[in-house]
């Protein structure tokens, strides 16, 4: 007989290897599934997971996928250490979107290389403008952040559908609700031709990078991650609870920001009435499979990315109903949280007393 | 009490464990201990801190299982698998800190935690009798925020009592007790005793057990060390069981204080908690070189009084709290860090240390603030090696018990944790040192380390303030003692110019207001060499 019991420690060993246990666990339930849905289990995989990375263009649209979700998911995550919980990323996401686009539209003629970067400021500050109502409303009345920045979602959408019915609908555009096609240079550019992935990518890399740096050197980012883990111990140290609201809000808000440039100036070329399928909430999942941290982060968001990707192309090529790709996502979450179980506790044998007694350290208080 | 065992040697024991064990994953908690209690005794469970009194203690009362041995409750072997069968047998007992409704009354208190059900109307005569009967005066409607620690303590006492008990279980019931509601108490365990019911008590204080209990036993690492009858030893011995050699001592030698380092000037606080304790005109002076002890049940204003000095919570006056001469009143914990003012708090995980952050990212907690010059921060970028070599010396000095500086705050245990704290907040080179609870929950040998590192400190020109429930602590290394109770701060007086008794009576909030006393302007006249 066996007993779960408390590890002293943390186990480090674990906290790498459980994504790697669910993402095999995942695979082995998949497998079965694909029996039960009278599949080939192995042609499915290949369909599934393999398909997609034969083919430049595969790879091109996995890296397309991922990048939205890398940008709000090392946003996210950097919020979710200091224990500030944004549920709103997409909503940021979208209003990132409608500030760059506002920019793309009013400079509709120029030809300029600032017009970019100005795009890509305008989506950063929209998102920050987005996500500090939240810590606005946290900080000064103590309200939660989970569902302040949650129904903010909404209102970004709403606000998203009314511009895009309203005063930024393309009046040649035979009334369909979507904004003028946005003028080259207020694209960003390609990274190789015939792929849709742009540059939006390598910005996603340097973010990652950053926040990286971010977390592991920084004092800021040490404080936020003591208020995360002990807020006691934040305030007896003497760090600003507020600044450390502010400080997550804004940063997941600029990068969420970013994803919506990336998104309108990236493969929709346009302002439309949903610029995100909820990249947003997909990153909060992304974020904690992730663990949290950035290099984690940019990993899972791949493997998110492929669960899409494949998950598409296991309807097309061997008609599968469309909820496999969120029962995909489902079991890996599932079975993330199940092995996480094991950072904290272990499986022992249950030892006899007489041998325990002699080999374990004898009761020392000190 | 001695004639009574006499006739009762052919009598069962009204509880016998054998050979009981109990073994955590770090730790053997308890390794075959056997322990014997007959009707009508005052039986010592003696240790110290870790001993695994606490452990045995919860074992008897259904709590926790032990892996191995024997429970034999007057002469038949029972399984005590919850409290509610304890409770069934006979077995009573008062927890160290209890779990009371504050917004409820004595009698709704103690009728949601009987087994049967009984409205609090038909409690309050039974509750009245036995109060009565035992010396535990207690009013059934009264509402339990507006009770003492004491007061509430008599609360846990009755429920147990109305049950009838055979067994009564006290864990370090004193640690919350006035010296004069400690005597009341024992009087009133006397007269329980005398009617039969046997009496477990636990506790690391020889004075207390050697006037009060008939026989010891006595643990010492999850072990048997001794078995005792008290009052036939002497402290020197019962100490050589509990620890393996005498009880350390420290030093404190004569020093002349210097300027005032800090001043509290009638601070008051209002507090925001309802069942918070508000200060009220709290006036103190704090001088270089000198250990004020402040002295006091918890619950009294400890709390927020701390929290007041260290800036957790900033005050709306700027004068009420003087640091080094800076109105600080309404500078926040960080300010007050870089004026020179460290701060061991009451709680070590969550609030000294971060639990799951390594002790060297523990060391950063408050080694960053800049004027004390550990250069862990530069240019807004941590310097790991600075930062570890910062925890390694702590480590070594401290004689801190741990893998390496990398281990996790929350693997050390509470007393090792107490001596990094306390170690890393020396290492700050401080001008002033806020410190409480210094020693609690920590072993002996520990504790006499820690209370040295803060004399030596005093000894080179800090200004210490210490806040400690143990009176003994507080004699044993002040210069001056003040007593806080009901939120109100006595005058501090010179050591060697009061005594326990004096101060157990201003414990009960029985001082006069120290502005007639002293002018604290001046505050010269309480410095004595």
């Amino acid at each position: 007989m066996s007993r779960l019991e408390r590890r002293l420690e943390p186990s480090r060993a674990m906290m790498l290897a459980s994504p790697l246990i669910a993402a095999a666990a995942m695979l082995a339930t998949g497998s079965l599934l694909f029996c039960f849905l009278g599949q080939q289990p192995l042609h499915a995989f290949y369909v599934y997971f393999i398909k997609p990375l034969t083919s430049a263009y595969g790879v091109g649209e996995l890296l397309l996928k991922a990048t939205p979700l890398i940008l709000c998911g090392v946003g996210l995550a950097i919020g979710f250490r200091a224990n500030v919980a944004n549920i709103g990323a997409d909503g940021q996401l979208t209003v990132g979107a409608i500030a760059a686009a506002c920019v793309a539209l009013h400079f509709d003629q120029v030809q300029a290389g600032w017009l970019l970067p100005l795009m890509l400021l305008a989506g950063a500050l929209g998102g920050m403008a987005w996500a500090a109502i939240p810590a606005l409303l946290r900080t000064r009345f103590n309200t939660s952040e989970i569902l302040v920045s949650l129904m903010l979602v909404y209102v970004a959408y709403l606000l998203l559908g009314y511009l895009v019915h309203g005063p930024l609908r393309d009046p040649a555009g035979f009334n369909f609700p979507q904004s003028k096609m946005f003028q080259d240079a207020a694209l960003l550019p390609l990274l190789m031709d015939g792929l849709r992935v742009n540059a939006a990518f390598p910005l996603s890399l340097l973010a990652v990078a950053g926040a990286w740096f971010f977390c592991k050197h920084t004092f800021a980012g040490y404080r936020m991650q003591v208020s995360g883990m002990a807020p006691a111990a934040a305030l007896f140290a003497g760090f600003s609870e507020p600044r450390n609201v502010w400080g997550a809000f804004l940063v997941s808000g600029a990068l969420a920001g970013l994803a919506g440039v990336g998104e309108v100036a990236g493969p929709l070329g346009q302002l439309q009435p949903t610029v995100s399928p909820g990249y947003g909430f997909a990153a909060i999942i992304v974020a904690y499979v992730g663990r949290l941290h950035p290099i984690g982060v940019l990993l899972a968001s791949l493997l998110m990315s492929l669960l899409y990707i494949g998950g598409e192309a296991a309807q097309i090529e061997l008609q599968l109903p469309s909820a496999i790709t969120g029962l995909f996502q489902g079991l890996l979450l599932f079975y993330l949280l199940a092995a996480d179980l094991f950072i904290h506790y272990q499986l022992k044998p249950r030892r006899h007393i007489a041998a325990a007694l002699a080999t374990a350290p004898s009761g020392d208080p000190a | 009490m001695n004639d009574a065992v006499v006739p009762q040697l052919r009598v069962e024991p009204r509880l016998q464990l054998l050979g009981i064990s109990k073994i955590y994953p770090s730790v053997v908690a308890n390794a075959e201990v056997d322990l014997t209690v007959m009707p009508g005794e005052i039986h010592a469970v003696l240790g110290e801190n870790g001993a695994g009194k606490s452990t045995l203690m919860k074992i008897i009362y259904g709590i926790t299982k032990p892996d191995a041995g024997e429970i034999m409750w007057e002469g038949r072997q029972v399984h005590i698998d919850s409290p509610s069968a304890a409770r069934k047998l006979g077995i009573g007992m008062v927890f160290q800190h209890f779990a009371l409704f504050e917004t409820l009354t004595v009698a709704e208190n103690i009728s949601l935690a009987l087994d049967e059900r009984i409205t609090p109307a038909q409690l309050a005569p039974r509750i009245r009798a036995v109060s009565e009967q035992y010396g535990l005066p207690l009013d059934p409607q009264r509402r339990v925020h507006s009770m003492s620690v004491g007061e509430r303590q008599r609360v846990e006492i009755v429920r147990c009592l109305l049950q009838s008990p055979r067994l009564l279980i006290m864990d370090e019931p004193t640690s919350v007790l006035t010296p004069d509601a400690v005597l009341k108490l024992f009087e009133s365990l006397r007269r329980l005793a005398s009617e039969g019911v046997s009496i477990l008590y636990i506790s690391h204080k020889l004075d207390e057990i050697q006037s009060l209990c008939d026989k010891a036993t006595v643990l010492r690492a999850g072990r048997v060390s001794g078995r005792a009858h008290p009052r036939e030893e002497t402290a020197h011995s019962l100490a050589q069981l509990m620890i393996g050699g005498d009880l350390p001592t420290c030093q404190l030698l004569p020093r002349a204080p210097g300027e005032v380092r800090l001043a509290l000037e009638h601070l008051s606080i209002a507090s925001d908690d309802p069942f918070g304790t508000a200060l009220h005109d709290i006036c103190l002076d704090l001088r270089a070189g000198e250990i004020v002890g402040i002295a006091g049940v918890s619950g009294n204003g400890q709390q927020e009084l701390l929290k007041a000095i260290s800036g957790e919570l900033p005050l709306r006056q700027p004068q009420g709290v003087r640091l080094l001469g800076v109105d600080a009143g309404r500078v926040d914990a960080a300010g007050r860090r870089r004026l020179g003012l460290a701060f061991v708090p009451e709680e070590r995980l969550g609030r000294g240390a971060v639990p799951d952050l390594s002790l060297a990212d523990n060391a950063l907690l408050t080694g960053y603030i800049p004027s004390a010059g550990t250069g862990m921060v530069e240019r807004g970028l941590i310097r790991r090696g600075t930062v570890r070599a910062f925890a390694r010396e702590v480590i070594a000095r401290f004689k801190v018990k741990c893998g390496d500086e990398q281990s996790a705050a929350a693997s050390l245990s509470g007393g090792n944790l107490q001596k990094f704290i306390v170690g890393r907040e020396i290492a700050l080179k401080p001008k002033v040192m806020v410190v409480a609870q210094p020693t609690w929950g920590v072993d002996i040998g520990a504790a006499m380390l820690i209370r040295q590192a803060i004399i030596d400190l005093r000894d080179q020109g800090v200004a210490v303030l210490v806040v400690s429930e143990e009176l003994d602590e507080l004699f044993m290394m002040c210069d001056r003692l003040a007593v806080l109770a009901g939120g109100r701060l006595s005058r501090a007086v010179p050591v060697a110019d009061t005594s326990v008794g004096q101060i157990g009576v201003w414990m009960s909030g029985d001082f006069e207001h120290p502005h007639h006393t002293a002018i604290h302007t001046t505050g010269a006249h309480h410095v004595t060499a």
